[in-house]
């Protein structure tokens, strides 16, 4: 023990040498637009615990904890990281934020970093830093990782997002009548009513499914221009935009396989893979399982399904809405430079490139830099998910994230007010008027 | 010392110190806690202000909270009425005299042992709009042509959450039961049957009144437990389709700490409250008359 002990530390020291004497020179080369540099000192004998959502993917937590071990021998810090079901986090992370106590990070899902934003570690340094080195931040991952999403100050790093596409079976595509996926709205419908009239539907989730849910029901809102709330936070859902969207969503159910209703996250993927539903919306993740399954039937639907980015309706562009996963050093830490620098050892491209390709890209970068790892274009059926941090929009468009726009999409506001209108329950009037009052609520506060 | 030993006062006192305390900070404070909660506008990460009646008034005229206190109503009704007959019916036929008496009796208590969230896992299988074995099984046998949308339409989905409450229910209902009719003495039926009284008219004047204190506990228990299920309808159906099957509790934990709402999350579940007491009190008054229970009427 002692052994490994004085060998960990003369690397150590070793590394740190190295590291002042890099550091030297890049404060030298710095002015001729050399790499940036950041000099985290972590507390000593820092130990730190992180808490993340359990993997989709199991090359994902393969790697990254093996990534993990790496900075424990790097720097002698002990990590010990604890996975919980993905929707479990959020309500830890609030619990620790509220009782000042937990985990020193907590990787946690969409705009948390903004419901508890004075409890969190200013990362502006290592923010920074990785921007610099690695081709800056999206849009995105501002609006997500700073303060009001000002872009000045970093309350969390995001890690990336869970990339959505549809995902199709290209056979039952072709079979009805497509040779290439449709781009825009118009053509999903027409699509989904060839799938249907094959005997071959599709299927996306409405009954309360967190992820797929709220996903694809705000894709849908948003490409039809609807939105929750104004730049002001104005609750603005009652517009005949939404109105239009959800008389589409009204048609496109009728396509759908039936008990869509009922389906929480786990059920279009299990009608997928079961090769019941032909088209539908999801990560990476179904093709994921198909492709590492031993199972000869799921190795030929692997090899059938497409992957299309969420088609572009009325509003002409992108509105996909993607699970963002921010990485939040507490306050309450007692090592938040051990903290810092364990998630920017993370982010590297050393760590970070295999992470994503142990995961064939179950999360998306979001800096920019690594839209050049191979995973995305190794296999076409990569490509799809590689935009999805650089074109989606944050969670409470056109808003501003904070308490308001998680409260209302975790009372599944416009989940609930799509399938009550898809579903025929209520009209599309008197759903968008429920789903205004259903949002005041939370947006006056 | 040894005098403070010797008074019978402070020995009680000293001996009940330890589950006094014990009530007092894990039931007493985060009752008081709680409620206190549902008078503030407390959000995740924010300790909240005083807001009076506001949270309750707010809910008083929210849709989702009314149909989710329509919901837990007709939920715990509906299942407790049936958990009762099920569990006596059930109770009676265990107290007979059958083969393989006791393992039948312990394969009985099976659904109540398996972990909740394990039998929910089960039953949403069973339920799937996919994979449901029910629906499969009756297509097979040609009965029905398309799948059985449990889950999916509103009132399709009340009743199965409340089918799968009834199946891990009865036991409980029924082994609580037979211990009571165990207690009712044999000599009773045989005075009975000398009496002349049919089978069912013992049932009415012997089993019934002898095992009233047993069914206002244990319904009393049922009711409670039903009544604040949560991991049901969690794993079924997390309140959908449309909150058709939100009960109070599952729509306060939605609301405080998936949604951060903590004090409106709160006031739903000090709601609660009040109906949980009309519970307590109707079994304590209304089943534990003592005058009923020695073939008395009431006066």
């Amino acid at each position: 023990m002692s052994n490994i002990d004085r060998r960990n530390f003369l690397k150590m020291s070793a590394g740190l040498a190295a590291g002042a004497a890099t550091g030297e020179v890049l404060a030298q080369g710095k002015k001729a637009g050399a790499a940036p540099t950041l000099n985290l000192k972590p507390e000593k004998g820092a130990k730190l615990r992180v808490l993340r959502w359990k993997r989709f993917v199991q090359g994902d937590e393969d790697l990254w904890l093996a990534n993990t071990k790496k900075f424990t021998e790097k720097t002698g810090i002990e990590v010990r990281v604890d996975s919980e079901g993905w929707e479990d986090v959020r309500p830890k992370a609030a619990v620790a934020a509220n009782i000042g106590s937990g985990p020193d990070i907590i990787i946690s899902t969409f705009e948390d970093a903004h419901q508890y934003p004075d409890k969190l570690v200013d990362v502006t340094d290592v923010a920074n830093y990785l921007g610099a080195k690695y081709g800056g931040w999206y849009d995105s991952s501002i609006a997500y990782g700073t303060a009001h999403g000002k872009g000045k100050k970093w309350i969390a790093l995001p890690m990336g997002c869970a990339g959505n596409a549809l995902v199709y079976r290209d056979s039952h595509m072709k079979a009805a009548g497509f040779s290439a996926f449709p781009k825009d709205t118009d053509g999903l419908l027409k699509l989904m009513q060839a799938l249907k009239a094959k005997g071959t539907p599709g299927g996306f989730a409405l009954g309360n499914a967190t992820g797929d849910g709220n996903v694809w029901c705000h894709w849908l809102l948003w490409a039809f221009g609807g939105k929750m709330v104004d730049t002001k936070n104005n609750v603005v859902i009652n517009s005949p935009e939404t109105i239009k969207a959800l008389e589409y969503a009204k048609e496109l159910y009728q396509t759908f396989i039936p008990g869509t209703l009922s389906w929480l996250d786990p059920n279009n993927n299990k009608a997928f893979l079961d090769g019941q539903i032909s088209l539908t919306c999801n990560g990476i993740s179904v093709y994921y399982a198909a492709k590492t399954s031993p199972d000869p039937k799921l190795k030929a639907i692997a090899e059938d399904i497409g992957h299309a980015n969420m088609p572009i309706g009325p509003v002409g562009r992108p509105t996909e809405l993607n699970l963002v996963f921010p990485m939040m050093v507490f306050k309450y830490s007692k090592f938040p430079n051990a903290a810092k620098e364990y998630l920017r050892f993370m982010m590297e491209k050393e760590q970070y490139e295999p992470w994503q390709q142990a995961a064939i890209g179950y999360v998306t970068q979001p800096l920019k830099f690594y839209e050049s790892n191979p995973i995305w274009t190794v296999d076409p059926k990569h490509t799809p998910y590689r935009d999805a941090m650089k074109v989606m929009q944050p969670n409470g468009y056109a808003g501003e994230m904070g308490y308001a726009s998680a409260a209302s999409m975790a009372d599944f506001i416009v989940v609930n007010m799509i399938a009550e209108a898809a579903s025929g329950s209520k009209t599309p009037k008197e759903a968008a008027e429920r789903a205004e009052k259903r949002a005041q609520r939370y947006y006056k506060v | 010392m040894n005098r403070l030993l010797e008074n019978r006062n402070f020995l009680g006192f000293a001996f009940m110190l330890p589950a006094a305390v014990l009530l007092l900070l894990f039931l007493t404070y985060p009752l008081g806690l709680g409620t206190w909660l549902g008078f503030t506008d407390a959000k995740v990460g924010r300790a909240g202000v005083w807001v009076g009646l506001e949270n309750y008034i707010y809910l008083y005229g929210d849709a989702v909270t009314r149909l989710s206190l329509f919901n837990t109503l007709f939920y715990t009704v509906v299942a407790s009425v049936i958990k009762f007959a099920l569990g006596l019916w059930l109770a009676i036929l265990l107290n007979q005299n059958i083969p393989l008496k006791s393992f039948v009796r312990a394969a009985v208590l099976l659904p109540f042992i398996v972990p909740t969230a394990l039998s929910a896992i089960a039953f949403w299988w069973i339920y799937d709009a996919q994979f449901s074995i029910i629906s499969w099984a009756l297509v097979k046998l040609g009965w029905i042509d398309t799948y059985i949308d449990f889950l999916g339409q509103p009132w399709a989905a009340r009743l199965s959450t409340i089918a799968a409450n009834i199946w891990r229910g009865v036991p409980f209902v029924a082994i609580c039961l037979l211990a009571g009719l165990q207690t009712i003495s044999p000599s009773l039926y045989e005075a009975a049957s000398i009496d002349g009284a049919k089978p069912s008219q013992q049932f009415w004047y012997v089993t019934l009144p002898l095992l009233t204190p047993i069914i206002a506990v244990v319904m009393t228990f049922s009711v409670l437990f039903t009544f604040t299920d949560f991991q049901l309808i969690y794993v079924l159906t997390r309140g959908g389709p449309l909150n058709a099957t939100h009960l109070m509790a599952t729509l306060s934990f939605q609301r405080a700490i998936s949604g951060g709402a903590l004090g409106e999350g709160a006031a739903i579940a000090t709601a609660m409250i009040p109906f949980l007491l009309a519970a307590i009190l109707f079994s304590y008054f209304g089943l534990q008359r003592r005058a009923w229970q020695q073939g008395g009427s009431d006066k």
